[in-house]
This record gives C-alpha cells, structure tokens and sequence, in this order.
C-alpha cells in the first residue's frame, strides 16, 4: 500500500470510531466510557503538544505536565472566584472570577504559555541532560507551589462545583462535553500539522538534526525554540483547562513529574515525530491501564515490559508499526 | 586595491599553552578566490572558526565589509552575507536534499515565525530551491533525506547550503576533504564557476586544488600568516619551502 494511503486508512477509521463513540456507548448501555473517552482525548491533546518540542524540536522536556497542571489550575481558580463571586486579583489589575468556558479555557492556555515562556526562557539556555534536570525542577517547584496554595485546597486539591457554561453547549452533559475535547483535538492536530509544515515547523526541525549549521545559516536558533516550548505548553494548558472540566477536581497531583513522565511514555509508545502517533500513544497507554487495573492491582508487571518491547522493537513506535514510516521528516 | 571585503588585524587566539592564531593578519579582496594553507595544527579552522563567530579572538579585530564583528552573534553575522561550509559534513539528515536548501534560502527571507503556509507551496522559496539544486547538481535527488547521500554528494549539498543565500564571502574549510577523485573534479568545478559571482575564502589540504583555484594564497605556520602572494610567488618563496619540507608545491 503507498504510505500516504497506509497513513490515511487507519486515521479515518478512528476518526469515524472517535465521533460515533457516544453512540457505540449508548448502544452498549456504558456510559462510563464517555467520561473514560473524554479524559483519553485530553491526555492525546497533551501528547501531541509535547511531540511538538519532543519529536519535531527535539527538546527532552521533562516537565511538561506542569503546563498541564497550571492550566487545569488556572480553570479551577477562576470556576471557584466565579461562584463565590469573589474577583481573583484586585491589584494591580482587577480580574474576577469566571465560570463562562469561553473565558476560562482560553484563560488555561494564556496562564500555560506565560508559565512556559518563564521556564523555557530559562531551561532553554541549557541542552541535553541539563534541560531535562531543570524542566523537571521547574515543574517539581509548581508542583509544592500548588500544594501550598491553603486558599485553593493545597495537597487536598480543589473541586469545581460544576463544569464551565459554554453558551449553547450544557457541558454537564458528557455527551457535549466529550465532542468539545474531539473537536479540539481536531483542530490542534490541523493546526498542528500545519505548523509542521510550515516554515516555523521546518526551523525547528533543522534545529533538531543540527543546531551548529542552523546557527551558521542565520537562524537565531534560541528564539525559535522558546516559540515552540510555548506554543506547546499553552496547548497542554488547554489540555488541562479541559481536564479540570472533565473530572470537576484538580490537584498538585497533575502536575507531579510521574504525570510528566507518562505524557513523554504515551509520545514514545506513540511515535516521536509523527504527531498522530502521540495521540494513538496516549488511547494505548490509558485503555490499557483502565483494563489492566481492572484486571491486577499489580498493573505495571504486564504495563512495564509492554512499554519497552514497544520501544525497542518497533522504529517508530505505534504509528511506525502501522504505517511502515519511521519518523516523519516533514 | 579596493577596499577589502574582510580584513583579519593582528587576531590572537591561545587554547591553555596552544597559540592557535598568533598576532594574525591577512585580507581577502573582493571576487578573488583566498586560500589558506598551512600544515596540520596551523591554526585555519580556528581562523575560520573566529570568523563565523563560534568563537571569539582573545585580542585584535575582524573587519566585514568594514564593519568590525566583534560582538556580532554567529547567525547575524551569516545574516550579513558570511557563509561557511562544515569541515565535518554538515547537513540536515532527516530532511530531504530540498528541504535542507530551502532551510538556507529561508534563512535569508526575514524571519520564520511564518506558521500557516506550507513551506514547499511556497512559490518565494520553490524557485530559489529548484535554483540551489540545479547549482550543485542534485536535481534528481531532491526529494532523498539527506541521509541516503554519498559522501560527495553531502560535501555538494553541504556547499550549495552555504551558497544559497544572500552570500557575499563564503568560508569553505577543506571541501574536498575525504572525497574520491571523481568527486573532488566536480566541487572544483562548482568552486570555479562560482568566481567572480562572491569572494571565498578556501582552506584547503589537497594542494592541487589550491594551486589550480586561488587568486591568492596566505600560507599560516603555528598561527601566524607568514606569506601572502600568487600561487606563483607562493611556490618561489623559500619560507613557505622550508615550511612545507618535503612536501610538493
């Protein structure tokens, strides 16, 4: 089969499967797997915004569920304002709270990319080993500062008392709720591609394969790296605003370094490089952990060698194994 | 003489006890072809080395077009029109041969926060790339990752990189190094038909080359440049003889 149709295929076939999912559910009489869908979306989202500096910039970020983390606070903070009517900030500037889905969601993404402008502007100054110390030292920081956060629950995390407004759209209905994370999904995986694509994408590629000759061409390299670090974290801010949503209760946990090393599991089980691998990477990793928990407490015997003969046996990992492609140069 | 494209004033250079480039001076005219010979450990990869900007002189001055480089990073001094080809092949691999040329002319088209358009739709860098190609020959290749080159024809993708753009002094460190005959003929020509059109700065080992494609020659021992001239005076003064002992110029 020619690749473009071996890459395409499989692609409209779990696209058809993603949007009939409520359906299929409906008919199984499993409403469960909806909520369990809607949360598999997310964590794709995720996935595939750390394969923009994992896979194409070739940034070993390991941190990046702090972004996650922040956004999904961000949504929280601004719900709980929203219904105590209390504003967040009245100095120097007054914000209040929200509950409106248009505001907070947008709000997550802002409040990520500012975070990932500060630490990438910073962990960005080193390579290899070193930023993958700091990305996780920056996120390990959040992470207490969100425990010591009293007034926002602290290590007990913080419930919303329901989802967002989205006007139009009742996203207390996990039906709703569910077609908003596809269809965001959807659009940040064509924008996605489309950045890939694009200049800027082929930048950061080269920057990838080799940052002495970009740097001898007339790219300033640094700068090009800290763009994608932030459009990246603002999109898993996003991806956390929608969690937040999803589950109604955040918590310091979201941004601990395990979840950071789970989201960087799902985009190697995945595929690095490919975009769609990360997100068929985070449908494996989380559908197995549903079955397998439901099966063992001892999970991670059967999950662990799973990961690692997927690993050093097929080249690109999921989205190599089905499309024969290794990694996609551009 | 005109004024010089790039004047290297009194450049010194030490690495712990090493002097790598000692009280080093020599100019480059506009549209000649400058190489730069010496034996191993004299000091030409660091020269070119300070002349990108990778590193820096630890006293004296590069002059650019008259503009004095110091301070100016390495990207904005290959902004300016200083290009430089890679001792080590330096190319993209993952990418194909297109893709890698369209990288170096991108490089010269302002900025790349461009995030909407396809860059290989883009009809500001598809000509310029079909331009590159046919430049160094590699027309048929263009779609390969760079990867699946031989050797000779990396070196070529190699120097067409450094030629895309808007360049005016191109530093080429040993091209032909660890190329077979066939491939050093068909760089030789690229380098020659390209006189005239810019200024390069050539350093280079296999001295046939040398001799046949310089305007001039400086010849550098232990850092210093100890003669300046045409490969005719080059070849007649004793120094540079006792330099190369043995060896045929």
């Amino acid at each position: 089969m020619p690749v473009a149709s071996r890459k395409w295929v499989p692609l409209a076939v779990l696209a058809v499967f993603l949007a009939a999912l409520p359906g299929i559910a409906e008919m199984l009489g499993d409403r469960y797997l909806v909520s369990l869908f809607s949360r598999l979306l997310i964590y794709a989202l995720v996935a595939v915004s750390l394969d923009l500096i994992l896979g194409y910039g070739g940034m070993v970020s390991f941190g990046h569920a702090a972004f996650f983390g922040v956004g999904a606070y961000t949504v929280a903070i601004l719900s709980f304002h929203g219904f105590e009517g209390t504003p967040f900030l009245e100095w120097p500037l007054r914000i209040e709270g929200s509950t409106n889905a248009l505001v907070t969601l947008p709000a997550a993404a802002l409040c990520a990319a500012i975070f990932a402008l500060i630490i990438g502007s910073l962990s960005l100054r080193t390579t290899g080993m070193h930023f993958i110390m700091i990305t996780l030292a920056f996120a390990q920081m959040l992470y207490f500062l969100y425990i010591s956060l009293e007034r926002y629950g602290g290590d007990d995390g913080l419930s919303l008392y329901s989802r967002n407004d989205l006007p139009g759209l009742d996203l207390s209905d996990d039906g709703n709720f569910y077609y908003l994370c596809l269809g965001v999904l959807s659009i940040s995986l064509f924008l996605g591609e489309r950045l890939i694509n694009s200049r800027f994408g082929q930048v950061i590629q080269g920057i990838r394969e080799n940052e002495r000759r970009m740097l001898a061409l007339g790219f300033p390299v640094y700068r090009y790296r800290l763009a994608c670090f932030v459009i990246a974290g603002g999109i898993a801010g996003l991806g956390g605003g929608l969690i937040a949503n999803q589950t109604e209760f955040v918590s310091p946990g979201l941004m601990h370094w395990t979840q950071s090393g789970e989201i960087l599991v799902m985009v190697l089980l995945g595929g690095m490089g490919t975009l769609f691998g990360p997100l068929l990477g985070a449908l494996v990793f989380l559908l197995m952990e549903e079955i397998l928990t439901g099966i063992t407490e001892h999970w991670m015997v059967i999950m662990g060698p799973f990961l690692i003969g997927v690993v050093l046996y097929t080249r690109g990992g999921i989205y190599g194994l089905i499309t024969g492609q290794e990694k996609a140069g551009g | 003489m005109d004024e010089p494209l790039l004047r290297v004033d009194s450049v010194t250079k030490r690495f712990g006890a090493v002097t790598a480039s000692r009280n080093l001076s020599f100019t480059v005219q506009p549209g000649e072809i400058h190489a730069l010979i010496g034996p191993n450990g004299s000091g030409k990869t660091t020269i070119i080395n300070q002349l990108s900007g990778e590193i820096n002189p630890d006293s004296g001055n590069i002059y650019f077009a008259g503009i004095n480089l110091a301070g100016i990073s390495v990207p904005a001094r290959a902004r300016m029109g200083l290009a430089r080809s890679f001792q080590i092949t330096s190319v993209f691999e993952r990418l194909s041969v297109a893709q890698n040329l369209a990288l170096a002319i991108q490089a010269h088209q302002g900025h790349s926060f461009r995030f909407w358009r396809r860059a290989h739709a883009d009809p500001a860098l598809g000509d310029l790339v079909e331009q590159a190609l046919a430049r160094v020959g590699l027309e048929e290749r263009a779609e390969e990752p760079a990867i699946n080159l031989s050797h000779g024809e990396k070196r070529q993708l190699d120097v067409g990189m450094a030629l895309a753009g808007t360049t005016r002094l191109l530093l080429l460190d040993e091209p032909m190094a660890g190329m077979g005959p066939g491939g050093t003929v068909e760089l030789s020509k690229l380098i020659r038909g390209l006189k005239g059109k810019l200024t390069i700065l050539l350093v280079e080992h296999d001295m046939d080359v040398i001799f046949s494609l310089a305007d001039r020659i400086s010849v550098l021992v232990y850092g210093e440049a100890i003669a300046t001239g045409t490969p005719r005076e080059i070849r007649a003064n004793p120094q540079v003889q006792r330099a190369y002992l043995g060896e045929r110029l």
